[in-house]
């Protein structure tokens, strides 16, 4: 039997109290729900370990790209190539050394054929709001 | 072993409070200030503003400091050498495993 003296905090009025668990194994995780409940009850539960590698869901795939050179579509045509060193849930992300490609059509009033033009700009480190992201890749290869 | 809320970009932008900052704005407009501070909702407070892209778009010539929700903003544009990126990387991969719990 292990004690586990725990800080906890409410995530509304900010309060704080220590509280003493006892848990079967050493390696249980302290989950939300488990600190509300009864510890004594996650002993008779399988528990995930806290640390895995396994590939589960599509946010681990990105996990595999920290650190590396990715290519992230974004709203209005626009798309950017930089170093992931950070993500999160809302697919919020730090780039670094990134280029910025933003795709414009323009229409000949005489001709109306369609002029694609493309900007690029690059930028040293960005932070970029995950509400604008529309897919993450590894960079394309060319040719 | 502690809880913690899944901050990450909170408190990464409060530890760059201070610092020089160029927000980007879904509407196109490039504001460039001082971070002031930051909230949950990654609302952020310039001061000592003023407006990069040159006359593209308002100019917001007596507008010292200024208050700019956070679903509004496209991108921040920040120093690198504030950066930490080791630091955010782990961070990153810590935030990822917490928030599958």
């Amino acid at each position: 039997m292990y004690a586990a003296l725990v800080l906890c905090m409410c995530i509304s009025c900010k309060s704080t109290s220590l509280a003493v668990y006892f848990c079967e194994q050493i390696e249980h995780t302290l989950s939300p729900q488990g600190i509300l409940g009864n510890c004594s009850k996650m002993a008779d539960e399988v528990e995930q370990q806290t640390t895995t590698n396994t590939v589960e869901e599509p946010l681990d795939l990105i996990r595999l790209s920290l650190d590396e050179r990715i290519y992230v579509k974004m709203r209005n045509d626009r798309e950017l190539r930089g170093r992931l060193n950070a993500y999160d849930q809302h697919l919020n992300m730090i780039l670094g050394d990134v280029e910025e490609t933003v795709t414009t059509v323009e229409i000949d009033e005489e001709t109306y054929e369609e002029i694609y033009k493309s900007t690029k700009r690059n930028i040293p480190m960005l932070f970029v709001r995950g509400d604008g992201v529309v897919l993450v890749a590894p960079p394309l290869r060319v040719g | 072993m502690c809880i913690s809320v899944l901050q990450l970009f909170y408190s990464f932008f409060k530890s760059l409070v201070g610092k020089d900052v160029v927000v980007e704005l879904k509407n196109d407009l490039s504001i460039c200030g001082t971070l002031h501070s930051v909230d949950q909702y990654l609302n952020i407070k310039l001061t000592d503003i003023s407006v990069t892209d040159p006359e593209k778009y308002p100019h917001m010539l007596s507008v010292k400091n200024c208050f700019i929700r956070g679903s509004v903003v496209r991108y921040v544009q920040l120093p690198a050498d504030e950066v930490d990126t080791q630091l955010l990387q782990d961070a990153a991969r810590k935030e990822a495993l917490q928030q599958k719990q």
